[in-house]
């Protein structure tokens, strides 16, 4: 089964959120982190300025070399990517099914405020629960 | 991993498997981003004065592959985020892609940047980004009347580019 290396959430100002590393090899600390989400925040907006046509909405995929990059763009603007292997399937659905899971245990929790780090437990569990390579490939049927 | 793998200088075309034109642009970049070639097919939208569209267009792809080296979960020395990496070092990306184009790129040991924009439903294009290069080597760098350095100037090689990129479905 494919792997996810990591997950990311970003608020609509473009910090980082949350951070989810599952990766062995290729580990960032803290900073670096920070610093590659605000990146991708800018480059997602530059993409839509580069279009050829009306109604671009940013970045879907990078494909890489050594990896892939899916994001989902919310409708307020929050971005939720994932770095996987090339090919991985049925990321799409997964961002989706994160960005519920977010809505569910993140923004209805009354202690959890709006654009800060993300520290619920709930989220977190259901999180790990999601990405374990069975589920993933639930999500695609 | 990013440079040509096999043993053919000059691959040959794709197969064309349909007519119509899928392409709305192309930019071609040397190492120090000047734009020698820029061609439109098909753009709608013009946002910005052709200027600062290359100079645009530079900057994403010089911070995209800056992001996808640092980026990279498979080897563990990576430079600093920031850090101007030479061509071939450090994992690149090859496209990606909007919900309204498909931009594909592809970077040679000399620090050449082919880009081309196209649908989004488009397939993998390195193929045609390789053969691209094997024109622009052809018709460009062969030719003794070039400037390197300077906007590429070639009828030839803007006809041969035109039937190529028409070709590809």
């Amino acid at each position: 089964m494919a792997a996810i290396y990591s997950l990311y959430i970003i608020n609509k100002s473009g910090g980082l959120i949350f951070y989810k590393d599952c990766g062995t090899k290729g580990r960032m600390d803290t900073n670096d982190s920070l610093r590659v989400a605000s990146l991708w925040h800018s480059m997602h907006a530059i993409s839509q300025q580069l279009s050829p046509v009306n109604g671009c909405s940013g970045i879907e995929l990078l494909q890489a070399d050594t990896f892939d990059l899916h994001c989902f763009q919310s409708l307020p603007g929050t971005k939720f990517f994932v770095v996987c292997e090339p090919g991985t399937p049925h990321m799409e659905s997964l961002l989706r099914y994160i960005y519920e899971l977010y809505t569910d245990y993140v923004l209805k929790n009354p202690f959890y405020e709006i654009e800060m780090p993300i520290r619920c437990e709930l989220f977190d569990i259901n999180l790990s629960q999601a990405v374990l390579s069975d589920r993933v490939a639930l999500l695609g049927r | 991993m990013q440079f040509f793998g096999g043993s053919e200088i000059n691959p040959s075309p794709q197969v064309p498997t349909a007519s119509g034109n899928n392409a709305h642009m192309m930019y071609v970049f040397n190492r120090n981003g000047v734009c020698l070639l820029y061609k439109e097919w098909n753009r709608l939208l013009h946002t910005l004065n052709p200027q600062q569209d290359h100079k645009l267009m530079f900057g994403l792809l010089f911070s995209l592959k800056s992001l996808t080296a640092k980026m990279d979960p498979v080897n563990a020395d990576k430079g600093n985020l920031g850090v101007p990496q030479l061509p071939g070092q450090g994992c690149s990306f090859h496209s990606f892609r909007t919900n309204t184009y498909k931009l594909s790129f592809m970077e040679t040991p000399s620090g050449i940047k082919i880009i081309l924009v196209t649908h989004p439903k488009t397939g993998d294009l390195r193929e045609s980004l390789k053969y691209i290069y094997g024109l622009y080597v052809e018709y460009v760098v062969k030719n003794p009347i070039y400037n390197p350095g300077f906007p590429i100037k070639s009828e030839l090689f803007n006809t041969a580019l035109d039937q190529y990129v028409r070709s590809i479905s």
